[in-house]
């Protein structure tokens, strides 16, 4: 399995991004500058959590915006896979490849903290590795996750089976709507989530339910 | 030339003996501009004028200290060619009159510290203490210095990992916020101020220069009163996405060797950053401010200088470097100027629009600085023990003093802050110390921020000796071997005599403890004149620490893991109650002489400690302090629900034996067997030792009596901060 | 020219921040005050004098970047 990791000018979690891959796949990923417009050719793009441009519009508004996010497109047009995590799920909103927009937490604090999420959908490239409805907890490190979309987006997100994730009962971190933590694009090839998998591949640091995600991609992109 | 006039001199924050000191060294009136960078080169702030005298007592050095005080930051050895680069300072004034932006600028002010030096940053910690909770402005600080903290801290990708949060009514009118950060660096790649040789470039990187926070080095240096509320627009606004750039760009720069020297401007902007380097260097400086990037327009020569605008640094690179440098900071979006060269003068020379705004001696501005040995008289000692009620139920004390402001859970806080970016952190805030593991390896360090203020106002000295001593202490609990210091002393005004003595006794008991305990200070920062309307705060000289494991998977943390663990008690319980929690939350009384520290004692039983969790024979370790023994049980049964029933040991009297103070304490917890050899081991090397009980059980069970169920501590102990903090909007008039 | 764009939550988009606000000038006294919405304000300089060309780009621009239509309306002000 090839990656790659985009690295915005405050991208943040980009090493942790590269970290997790290296452990998981045993492959480095290629690390692309946001200027770049060429991506290498890979299986799976990863837009890392941090703020991207500083985020001082929206988050991730600008990122959508660069040069590198056209090819980022061109990638999961044509069935490429797409893993955004905190602020790259941002990034995806904000361009428009999965639909909703992220907001202010509710309470008006960043919220850094594990919380228990419920794995709902298992049928995708992300997420085949879990049981249906397992629990797992993955920490959350967001300002602005609260997942907004219409009420017609969200009946069609839940009717296509398309929420990856839900916060747990009394877990939702920021009054998102329906308790979504992570949903998938109409083909399934494009995973947004505000929860950070790639912090929990690792025992020392205090769990390894984020390594799950990994194992499905390595299965579904061997 | 504007004439000086003694006004002027006064604004300045000088006085008239200096001012005279000024005509000597120039041999003349100083100029406008002059005038101003005197004022902030020789304002406490960046002059040390009260302390300097004092602080060369500290011991500095050890054989592990790569770079002692005098830089940017301190540098020590943790051993495979890596260095550890940490130092910790103040932003109270700043955060007093706009705490989102004081308190963010703070932690971007200590990052720059740090990677000026090299340093990849990777932990942040703060000590904050605000104004009593019913005071109506404390509510509104606390929210905005942990948002500010939190938002510039985050938006950088460094994990803040914890810190000190106390309120005292001393600190109504002037809060406390002092970060520290800690960086990692290779020991061959550390980049140091000093400016050597001459007719090399001056650069100018980063953000460009306005008129933010002009003679924010004299501000804190001087008294606050009410009217200090209109200096609103002076305070530096922070920018942590060009700050990220700054950093990326620095790293960057410096995997090259086009660096000679580099120095973040801080505190007096390019005035203290030109000057330092030189200084250290040996050289001249002279600048050229047309070059300067400039936010807004007309700035003068004299604003240019003392500007405190955030997010810049000032280089000397080798001749012939500049395109390559220029490149690197191209890519990263930041200003990039060549706005000087260095000579062989040995004076700091200011061009603007072809005249010279300043050219005075670089010595004069550090060297030749005053110094003063202020008088001080000691305050008469609190002694005695003071008197309690013996009748009160222990457990519902236990409970109220779970809740309390200073006791309660800091949860509501370190949420904010993103404690586990860079994916490294071990040991996650609410335990001994933070545990961040060295990238790539099985190293890690531990840090903690530790003073408690309320034994440092009646005994100064027992106060800065229990500072070190329980920040060691708390390096020890998670199993690290403590190796150096960094002081953040925050005192009132030095002027008056007892509040010279508090700071002089405390230096004292700093340099004792490190000296007893190989503890070096390597860096620190002194912040002077804290008092409102000429109330003094408690002195506070904070102490951040860093400590080495070897191995994090041997680790220790507070929590009880397993039920039917022998809970153990190393170090001798007297009870002292004097200016202890419990006799402030329970009697209302702040009574009693502080607690005594034995430097020995502590190294023992610390040594003892640190090798049963080195050995692996113990994972849970927690140091008794604030609030006593049963608090710490307390604290240990709350993280997993696990309960404990315990019994005293060795004093008949409850209230002193499960509350008081006694230094040099630690609460372990092992399995039978293990704890039995730990207990026998501990006697034999005449350490007093007790084994108090078992764990197990939702409940906490004195004597085998009272209990009090785990899930009821831990409700008051989780709810009182959120509770605070969502109470009803206090109005806020500024 | 300058122009002025103000971008708010669309009706019907929960509003914590304004919320707060409300509960806040509730809680000093301001008992008039009913719901709260909050929102940003951009002021931009343009080139150019032709009003109805600003117009045009500055919905662009709104479309693009300044708003996400998703969540936020936007009301353009142009002054000569």
């Amino acid at each position: 399995m090839k990656s790659a990791v985009i690295v915005f000018p405050a991208s943040n979690c980009d090493r942790d991004a590269k970290v997790a891959l290296e452990q998981m796949t045993g492959k480095t990923p290629a690390m692309v500058w946001h200027q770049d417009s060429e991506l290498p050719d890979v299986d799976l793009v990863v837009l890392p959590g941090g703020f991207s441009y500083g985020d001082y519009l929206r988050c991730g508004a600008m990122a959508s915006q660069s040069a590198v996010m056209r090819s980022v497109k061109a990638h999961a047009d044509k069935g490429g896979m797409v893993l955004g995590v905190c602020n790259g799920f941002q990034v995806l909103t904000e361009s428009h490849m999965l639909p909703g927009a992220l907001m202010r937490n509710a309470a008006l604090k960043f919220v850094c903290k594990p919380v228990g999420l419920e794995v709902q959908e298992t049928q995708s490239g992300f997420t085949r590795k879990y049981e249906s409805g397992q629990r797992v907890t993955f920490p959350v490190a967001h300002g602005e996750g609260s997942y907004f979309a219409d009420e017609e987006t969200l009946d069609r997100l839940e009717g296509e089976n398309r929420v990856a994730f839900r916060y747990a009962k009394g877990e939702n971190p920021n009054g998102a709507a329906r308790d979504i933590a992570g949903i998938l694009s109409e083909k399934r090839n494009v995973l947004g989530l505000m929860p950070h998998p790639e912090r929990v591949v690792d025992d020392v640091l205090g769990g390894t339910d984020g390594r799950g995600l990994f194992q499905s991609l390595i299965e579904a992109l061997s | 030339m504007t004439k000086i006039t003694p006004a002027m001199v006064k604004e300045h924050g000088l006085s008239e003996s200096e001012y005279q000191k000024i005509l000597d060294l120039m041999g003349r009136e100083p100029s406008f501009v002059e005038l101003g960078i005197f004022s902030v080169m020789w304002s406490e702030h960046c002059s040390y004028k009260s302390t300097r005298a004092h602080l060369k007592k500290l011991p500095t050095k050890a054989p592990w200290v790569i770079q002692g005080p005098g830089e940017n930051a301190g540098v020590i050895d943790i051993g495979d060619g890596d260095a550890a680069i940490f130092k910790m300072e103040s932003h109270n004034h700043p955060s007093f009159i706009e705490p989102y932006q004081g308190a963010a600028t703070g932690v971007g002010g200590i990052m720059r510290d740090v990677f000026t030096m090299g340093a990849r940053p990777i932990a942040m910690m703060n000590a904050l203490r605000f104004g009593e909770p019913s005071h109506p402005k404390t509510r509104h600080l606390v929210s905005g210095v942990v948002s500010g903290i939190g938002g510039y801290g985050n938006c950088m990708g460094v994990p803040t990992v914890g810190g000190e949060v106390n309120f005292h009514p001393s600190y109504n009118g002037n809060i406390l916020v002092n970060a520290m950060c800690v960086g990692l660096a290779r020991q061959d790649k550390i980049f140091l101020s000093a400016a050597k040789g001459a007719g090399n470039p001056v650069v100018y990187v980063g953000s460009k220069t306005g008129r933010d926070g002009i003679h924010g080095a004299t501000m804190a240096s001087a008294e606050f009163d009410d009217a200090s509320e209109e200096k609103r627009p002076t305070v530096q606004v922070g920018d942590p996405f060009t700050e990220k750039l700054l950093l990326e760009a620095c790293l960057e720069l410096m995997a090259t060797d086009a660096i000679i020297a580099i120095q973040d401007m801080g505190a007096a902007g390019l005035t203290s950053s030109s000057a330092e380097m030189g200084d250290k260097g040996g050289s001249g400086i002279e600048l050229d401010l047309d070059k300067v990037p400039q936010r807004e327009t007309n700035m003068t020569a004299y604003e240019m200088m003392l500007s405190e605008s955030q997010e810049r640094m000032l280089a000397v690179l080798r001749p012939g470097r500049e395109a390559q440098a220029e490149a690197i900071f191209k890519k990263w979006e930041l200003d990039f100027a060549v706005i000087g060269i260095t000579t062989d003068t040995s004076r700091l020379v200011v061009k603007h629009k072809g005249k010279v705004e300043a050219d005075m001696p670089i010595t004069a501005l550090s060297d030749a600085a005053p110094i003063y040995e202020r008088p001080y008289t000691e305050r008469e000692a609190q002694t005695g023990e003071p008197a309690y009620d013996k009748s009160k139920p222990v457990l519902a004390s236990l409970k109220a003093i779970l809740a309390s402001p200073d006791m309660a859970s800091r949860r509501w806080v370190w949420e904010q802050y993103d404690h586990t970016v860079m994916a490294d952190t071990v040991q996650v805030p609410g335990g001994d110390a933070a545990v961040v593991r060295i990238h790539g390896t099985q190293k890690a360090l531990a840090i903690t921020t530790d003073v408690t203020p309320r034994y440092c106002r009646p005994d100064p000295f027992e106060g800065g000796k229990q500072a070190v001593a329980e920040a060691w202490r708390n390096l020890t609990a998670v199993g690290a071997l403590p190796l150096a210091v960094t002081d953040n002393l925050n005192y009132g005004n030095p002027q008056k005599p007892e509040i010279m003595w508090e700071i002089v006794a405390g230096i004292d008991g700093i340099g004792a403890a490190c000296r007893a305990l190989d503890f070096p200070v390597i860096g620190g920062n002194c912040s002077l004149y804290n008092e409102t309307n000429g109330e003094g705060i408690l002195p506070t000289p904070a102490i951040g620490a860093v400590g080495l494991m070897k191995d994090v998977t041997k680790m220790a943390t507070v929590a009880f893991k397993r039920a039917g663990d022998v809970v153990i008690l190393i170090g001798e319980t007297k009870g002292h109650l004097g200016q202890s929690i419990y006799l402030r939350e329970i009697e209302g009384q702040e009574e009693g002489a502080a607690p005594k520290v034995d430097l020995g004692t502590e190294k023992k039983h610390g040594d003892f400690v640190r090798g049963l969790i080195e050995a692996g024979r113990v994972d849970t370790v927690h140091d008794v302090s604030d609030g006593g023994l049963l608090v710490a049980i307390a604290e240990m049964a709350m993280p997993r629900g696990i309960g404990a029933s315990v019994g005293m040991a060795g004093l008949a009297e409850a209230i002193p034996f499960w509350f008081g103070e006694d230094q040099a304490r630690y609460c372990l917890a092992a399995p039978f067997a293990e704890a039995e050899k730990i207990v026998a081991e501990a006697r034999a090397a005449f350490i007093t030792v007790a084994e108090l009980g078992k764990t197990g059980g939702d409940k906490l069970t004195l004597d085998n009596k009272d209990s009090v169920a785990i899930t009821d501590l831990k409700a008051g102990f989780e709810s009182w901060f959120p509770n605070f903090m969502a109470g009803e909007e206090i109005p806020v008039t500024n | 020219m300058k122009a002025r764009v103000f971008i708010t939550l669309k009706n019907g988009v929960l509003d914590p921040q304004g919320k707060a606000i409300g509960h806040a000038l509730n809680g000093l006294g301001f008992g008039s005050v009913g719901e709260v919405r909050q929102g940003k304000v951009i002021d931009l300089e343009l080139s150019g004098s032709d009003q109805a060309k600003a117009k045009d780009e500055l919905k662009a621009m709104c479309e693009k970047l300044l708003a996400n239509t998703v969540v936020e309306k936007y009301e353009i002000e142009l002054k000569p």
